[in-house]
Formats: structure tokens, sequence, C-alpha cells
């Protein structure tokens, strides 16, 4: 949300604000020295086994960064996730637009597909490696299962929102349903379905490195929990760090776009 | 034969019909017994193990942790919800975390729950919470974002205190929004209870899933999993009805 949405929102509570100290640009900085003497006095708390300090947990991620081994291990987990992502975002469309198309389809499904949104997916894990084994693909399965879902519940509300007159139009020109689907209703949902892609990049994630957690020789899931095993308090947070600033980073631009694109579809429906 | 009636009973047809394909291939070997076990016996077994009550403890166990979590999530959520919009400046520093929140792999943080509160109970309710508390946060600011000017504006007429504006004005006008942070704070809080007692726990369903698992124990596990899934489904629709109910009594 920009500046300028906030202040529209909150008239009242913008004119009682006067700042404490400085100006309001310095907020950002002021909040990072907050947040790193909290926890420098959570690590003066926990010990040094429990919680490293700021500065041992950034030294150490500067060292797994300039190491050949930590950088395997990434490669790992970026290929099982780019296989994962592949599979949620091409099943997850293929599935949404069948289901959103065909209105009986859809109403049949949809409660079916919330309900296994809702489900603890990582109790699902032992089925998976029954069947998959310690594989690559079980990586890949399970990173797909957490990613696919939000994929297809965001295209299907989308699509069932794409207004009337253009799946009239669509019908008036008598396109197939196939071609409907490409040339008409994908493009009206295309925000809809940013947003699902969005949400399901990050799921993806999580399902890849809960995966290698859990069950893998190699990736960042399973040097974390290495580290967790060998106690090693300073590489478990540098590698939680690292995550945290990576897929935050990836959320926040996945975000800028999403926000575009609506904004952009908002533009379009008022020139109409 | 309404339309509604069409959709439930092929939605019903759907679920019977996948359930008893997979009776069938476990029972002539397509896939075979240490893979899966027959949906009936799923059944038959969680039957014997409930009526044992072999793992009454640890249900109990889960789902305190989970009453726990939800309860934190939704009075601290709700709370820090008014705080964050109260203060303007506060917010625009920490609204690009807010909304990546979810982008990030909160279990990472589940080891370093355990160091801090010990192998007990608490990094369970603590990873729970941390799960659901954010949602509600996040819908506690969109719902009070939408609290239309004009009530505002009579709740300074009647020269409310700023306790009062909030408990009478700002948190009914909020309401819809608010239950939707809520349905989504106990589903977030179960997945994380759950996903924390399968990672590391001294007890909980979670936990007997996966040794049951580790000790290929697949009668047990299946069992389990069915208790398990079926009892998330179950929570999914309540509280998704619940919501849906609220909604439509609310608009106006």
């Amino acid at each position: 949300m920009t500046d300028a949405e906030i202040r529209g929102q909150t008239p009242f509570l913008e004119k009682r604000v006067r700042p404490l100290f400085g100006r309001k640009g310095s907020d950002p900085f002021l909040f990072g020295v907050a947040f790193l003497l909290l926890w420098q006095g959570a690590h003066e708390l926990a010990g040094e086994q429990g919680l490293a300090s700021p500065w041992v947990t950034v030294s150490r991620a500067a060292e797994l960064i300039g190491s050949a081994a930590f950088w395997q291990h990434a490669g790992a987990t970026g290929l099982a996730f780019a296989y994962a992502l592949a599979v949620a975002l091409l099943g997850g469309l293929a599935i949404g637009l069948t289901l959103g198309y065909f209105r009986l389809a859809g109403d049949v499904f949809e409660p079916i597909v919330g309900a296994i949104y809702s489900i603890p997916k990582i109790t699902l894990y032992p089925i998976i490696l029954l069947i998959f084994g310690l594989t690559l693909s079980a990586k890949v399965a399970f990173g797909a299962l957490h990613g696919i879902f939000p994929m297809i519940i965001f295209t299907i509300s989308g699509v069932s929102a794409v207004k009337p007159v253009f799946r009239k139009t669509a019908r008036t020109l008598r396109l197939s349903p196939l071609a409907a689907i490409r040339t008409v209703v994908m493009p009206a949902a295309l925000p809809e379905i940013f947003t699902g892609f969005r949400i399901g990049f990050s799921l993806t994630l999580l399902g890849t490195l809960i995966g290698e957690l859990f069950a893998s020789d190699r990736g960042l899931g399973f040097m974390l929990i290495r580290g967790i095993e060998h106690s090693d308090a300073a590489t478990i947070l540098a590698l939680t760090l690292l995550l945290f600033t990576i897929s935050a980073l990836a959320g926040w631009a996945l975000l800028r776009l999403d926000r575009r694109l609506r904004r952009y579809q908002q533009a379009a429906a008022a020139s109409h | 034969m309404s339309r509604r009636q069409l959709v439930v009973g092929l939605r019903l047809a759907f679920l019977f019909g996948v359930a008893g394909a997979v009776e069938i291939l476990c029972r002539t070997g397509r896939i075979p017994r240490l893979t899966m076990i027959p949906p009936s016996e799923m059944v038959q077994h969680l039957g014997t193990a409930l009526a044992g009550g072999r793992y009454t403890a640890d249900i109990v166990f889960t789902f305190a942790n989970i009453g726990a979590a939800i309860a934190i999530s939704i009075v601290f959520g709700t709370l820090i919800g008014l705080g964050i919009h109260a203060l303007p400046r506060l917010r625009r520093v920490l609204d690009p975390m807010l909304a990546s929140y979810y982008s990030v792999p909160t279990f990472v943080f589940y080891p370093l729950l355990i160091v801090l509160f010990g192998l007990t109970r608490w990094p369970l309710v603590a990873i729970g919470a941390m799960f659901g508390i954010v949602a509600m946060i996040l819908n506690t600011i969109m719902g009070l974002d939408r609290v239309p000017r004009a009530l505002m504006k009579s709740a300074q007429v009647f020269r409310l205190g700023r306790w009062a504006t909030v408990w009478r004005i700002k948190l009914p006008a909020a309401a819809p929004s608010l239950f939707t942070g809520v349905k989504l704070a106990v589903t977030y809080s179960v997945i994380g209870v759950i996903a924390g007692e399968f990672i590391l726990s001294v007890a909980g369903l979670g936990r007997q899933i996966k040794f049951a698992y580790d000790s290929l124990d697949n009668q047990t596990m299946y069992a389990l999993l069915l208790f398990v899934l079926t009892t998330a489904v179950l929570v999914y629709f309540l509280v998704h009805g619940w919501e849906r109910r609220i909604h439509r009594r609310w608009s106006p």
C-alpha cells in the first residue's frame, strides 16, 4: 500500500500524529535499530546456544554465501522449486480455467478444492514418500501440492468474475470453449490469476523446503535440519535470515507487479 | 431435481467414486499394501484406535494446543491490528513486512522456538499462533480501513473516549473483516500446530503419525491421517459456513 492510500484511508488519525523525533523518512532506520536491539536483548536472554547474536548471524551468513557447498544446496533447492512451480502453475491454470468456465463443474468441485487447501498438507508427506521414495520427484510433488490449490482457487474466482458481456461476445463470435478461454476469459481474469500465482509461488517454496527438511540429502532444507541436529544456532539463524530475505524480496516484487496489473485493469475499465 | 441437489449429488458421486477406485486398486494389489491400505480398513482401524483410547491423550494435547494458538491469534491479532492502525508511522514501516509475511516459511523459526521454550507444548502453541496471528492483524487493519467516515464522526459527536470508540464503533463496523480474520486464524493455527508436531514434538497427533510412519505401521498411520484430515475438513466447513452466514447478516 502506498503512502497516499494509507493517508486517504486514515484522515482522522493522520492529523493527530506529531513526529516524536526526526522526520518520517527516518522511521525505517529507527525501526531497524529497535529490531536489532530487541534481537541482541533476546540473545542475551537465550544465550549463545539458543539465539545467535545479530553480528554472529550476519557473519555466518556471509561465510555461507562465500562457500561452494552452500551454492550446491541452493541449486538443488532451486531445481526442485522450479519444477514444482511449473507443475503448480500449469496444473492450477488448467484445472482453474476448466472449473471456472464450466459453471456446473466449478460448483461441484470448488468446495472440495477449498477443503484440500485448508488441510495441513505436511501430514501427507508419508504418502508422498511411500509413492515416490527419496527422490527429486518427492520434493517436486510436495512443493506442487502446496502451490497448486491457491492457483486453482484464485483462477476460479477470477474467471467467474469476468463480465458476462465478455462471455456473451465470445458466444456471439461462436468461439469454441478453448478459444474463448484463451482469447477472452484468461486475459480478463489475469490480475486475479496473478494473485494466485503470487501466493502459489511462496507456498511452493515453502512446500519444497519442508520436503527437504524431512527427507532429502541435499538442499537448503537439508542444511537447516542438519543445523538443528547439531544444534548449530548460528547456521540455523543465518539460513533463516537468508531464506527470509530471499522470499520476502520475491514476495515484495510479485506484490508490486500484482498491484500494477490491478491498477492497469482498473484504468482500462474506467476508460470504457 | 433442483440444481443444488444435482451439484451435491455429483459431488458425493465423485468422492465415493474416488474412494471406491482406491479401494479396488488396493484390494487387487495394484497399489501395494506397503504404499496404501484400502480406505475401508483405514476407517476400521480408526474405529478400533479411537475406541481403545490409546490416542485420547494425544488428541487432547493437539486440540488444546490448537485452541491456545487460536485464542492467542485472535486476541493479540485484534489488539496489534488496532495498535498498528492507530499509528500510521509504524504502519508505513511494517506494511511491506506484513504483506510479505506469508511468503516466508514460518517453520524455519520452529527450531528456534524449541530452543527458547524447551521441548514442551509451548513451541507448538507459539508456531500455531505465529501462523494465525498475522492473518488476524491484516484483516483487522483492512476492516478498520473500511469503517465509514460518518461513523467515526458520530463517535466524535457523541464524545466517545478512545476505548469506547473502539468497542462501540470500530470493532462492530469492522466485524465482517474480523470474521474473515478469525476463519483464517483458525485454519492457519491448525496447520501450524500439526506441522510443528510433525517436525519435532513429545506428543500429539502429528507426532503419532510420524512415529507410525517411521516404524512402518501403515495401519495406524493411515487411521490417524484419516482422523486429522477429516477433522481439518470439518473445521474448515464449520468456520466457512459460519463466516458466510455472518457476512450475509452484516451486509446492508
